[in-house]
């Protein structure tokens, strides 16, 4: 099994964390990772992506241009992705100040309205974990259980009180999720 | 603590390793992308448990001086920086392989040429392996292609500096210092004690040697005889490396009929366009230095000279394919592929440079 995943949004929406808190997960099911961010000025302010890779054997590349899951979190990440997913791919995205929705036929798309629930909920910093719930839905590539650890480890233990907030946002994007194409 | 797994990006796996196997200094200046190195030193503050010196210096010329002045006294001290930054360290570097010093010098490739751009590159391998600085020197140089070998680096580069006495780098760019692998860590070891310094650091200025003789650190010598001489010992140092310590790694290269030399990150993406090629049924391996100097000569010429063609893998405009070339001796036809100016090349595009290479 090798899953190659890029996760794109802006910064600040936690697209970082969130590949990390997968990466740790991954860790904990003893499955190799590697965790690419893009870095410099992209990052301050602007776009934001990292490509994750949980696989079950030794990663080859951690930079990559084709991928099984794309999670898509803004419109400028749609037009710079939506291409890259490979033929019967995955893409994820929260519909949320997307205007050109995806017009891929040979993938599946699904959608996760995320930011509208995270605001609706008030927990806006837990969006990117509502996301995450959205996309193990479909691809349940680690265990409520690996997840649990996954968070322990990435977050500093001044933040673990917030661990269940965390895994009911998760919860709560399995929920939202929403098919948009299937093949 | 006994060995650990860890979630590192490639910095901190060279402040981690640094810490761990007992250096001594670490005197740096911040430059993306390798500021994590100094950042991970800063707030894992070693200075209060193993003793390790942490200093920002004010600028990478004075880092590379208290370097010089550390590795003067038999200690084990490093720097890091990128590309600009390491070019402003050319110098010292040549002092100190001139005074004959063990050091080590990270250096975390980004595009140049000039302030250039923040992002990966390889474009430093001439600069790195041929001497930056001027005379006669080499540094030893070592190629990192994961986050472990990252860690694993750090004290193999104090190894070889030490056995050596002559700098070593650390050769890593953009990708493997900004990416997140898993990394095993080892135990502590504790840092060389004053007497294990005195006992084989002969030529280490300590300061306290009892009754003998001063002992003077310099790479000034005015008579051209005894300056000749010098450089007969250090030549001889290095001829001895080229035997002994030349490193590689070959992968699928048994039934190959093509062959990839690319080291580092570019490497790593070789090793997805040989999946990519191996699927549509060409035979491509992969021959990967480890040590870009010495550079692994004999490796290439006898896995290189089965080969009917050989594509040099590069982040820059062509810059190891003339190792590759000597070492087959253009029995083989070498080409290259290259990205430059902080362009990664993706597997898919090294796919199609080998077909249009293959047909």
């Amino acid at each position: 099994m090798t899953e190659e995943i890029i996760i794109a949004g802006f910064g600040g929406q936690g697209v970082l964390s969130m590949g990390k808190i997968l990466a740790y997960a991954g860790i904990m099911q003893d499955k190799e990772v590697s965790w690419l961010p893009s870095y410099g000025p992209e990052m301050r302010g602007g776009t934001s992506n990292v490509t994750v890779i949980l696989s079950d054997e030794r990663i080859c590349s951690p930079y990559l241009n084709q991928f099984d899951t794309a999670i898509i979190l803004n419109q400028q990440s749609m037009d710079k992705f939506e291409s890259s997913v490979k033929p019967g791919g995955l893409l994820i995205y929260d519909p949320n100040g997307i205007t050109h929705h995806p017009t891929r036929k040979d993938i599946n798309i699904y959608q996760v309205a995320a930011a509208d629930k995270a605001s609706e909920l008030g927990i806006s910093k837990l969006f990117n974990m509502i996301v995450l719930g959205g996309f193990l839905k479909v691809k349940p590539l680690v265990t409520p259980e690996m997840l649990h650890k996954g968070l322990e480890k990435s977050l500093p233990e001044r933040h673990h009180h917030l661990i269940p907030k965390n895994e009911e946002a998760v919860e709560i994007g399995k929920g939202l999720l929403k098919p948009y194409h299937t093949l | 603590m006994a060995k650990e797994l860890k979630l590192m990006k490639g910095n901190q796996a060279i402040a981690e390793a640094a810490i761990r196997m007992g250096c001594d200094g670490y005197f740096g200046y911040p430059i993306t992308p390798q500021s994590e190195v100094l950042e991970h030193l800063m707030a894992e503050r070693p200075y209060l448990t193993t003793g390790m010196v942490v200093l920002q210096a004010e600028s990478e010329l004075a880092s590379i001086n208290m370097v010089y002045a550390g590795a003067s006294t038999g200690k084990r001290v490093m720097t890091s920086s990128s590309s600009p930054g390491f070019s402003l360290m050319q110098e010292g570097l040549s002092y100190i392989a001139g005074a004959e010093l063990p050091a080590l010098c990270v250096n975390v490739v980004r595009g140049g040429p000039g302030l250039g751009t923040i992002q990966p590159s390889q474009s430093d391998y001439f600069q790195t392996t041929k001497g930056g600085g001027h005379g006669d020197y080499r540094l030893i140089t070592l190629a990192p292609a994961s986050v472990q070998e990252m860690y694993d680096f750090v004290e193999l580069g104090f190894d070889l500096a030490f056995k050596y006495r002559n700098p070593a780098a650390i050769l890593s760019d953009g990708v493997i210092g900004q990416v997140m692998e898993k990394v095993m860590v080892d135990d502590y070891k504790p840092r060389w004690t004053n007497e294990y310094i005195e006992e084989h650091c002969p030529w280490a200025a300590t300061g306290h040697r009892a009754g003998g003789k001063s002992t003077i650190v310099t790479s000034l010598e005015l008579e051209a005889l005894k300056q000749e001489a010098i450089n007969e010992r250090i030549q001889a140092k290095y001829r001895k490396c080229e035997e002994e310590d030349a490193r590689h790694e070959a992968i699928q290269c048994d039934d190959a009929e093509y062959l990839f030399v690319a080291y580092g990150s570019a490497a790593r993406i070789c090793m997805k366009a040989m999946e990519l090629a191996r699927a549509e049924g060409i035979k491509v391996g992969l021959v990967r230095p480890i040590t870009l100097w010495p550079f692994p000569t004999k490796a290439v010429a006898e896995i290189g000279g089965r080969m009917k063609k050989i594509l040099s893998v590069e982040m820059n405009a062509g810059q190891m394919i003339e190792d590759v070339k000597l070492a087959v001796n253009c029995n083989v036809p070498v080409e290259h592929y290259g990205r430059y100016g902080g362009v990664i090349p993706t597997p898919v595009e090294i796919f199609e440079a080998l077909k249009k290479m293959v047909k």
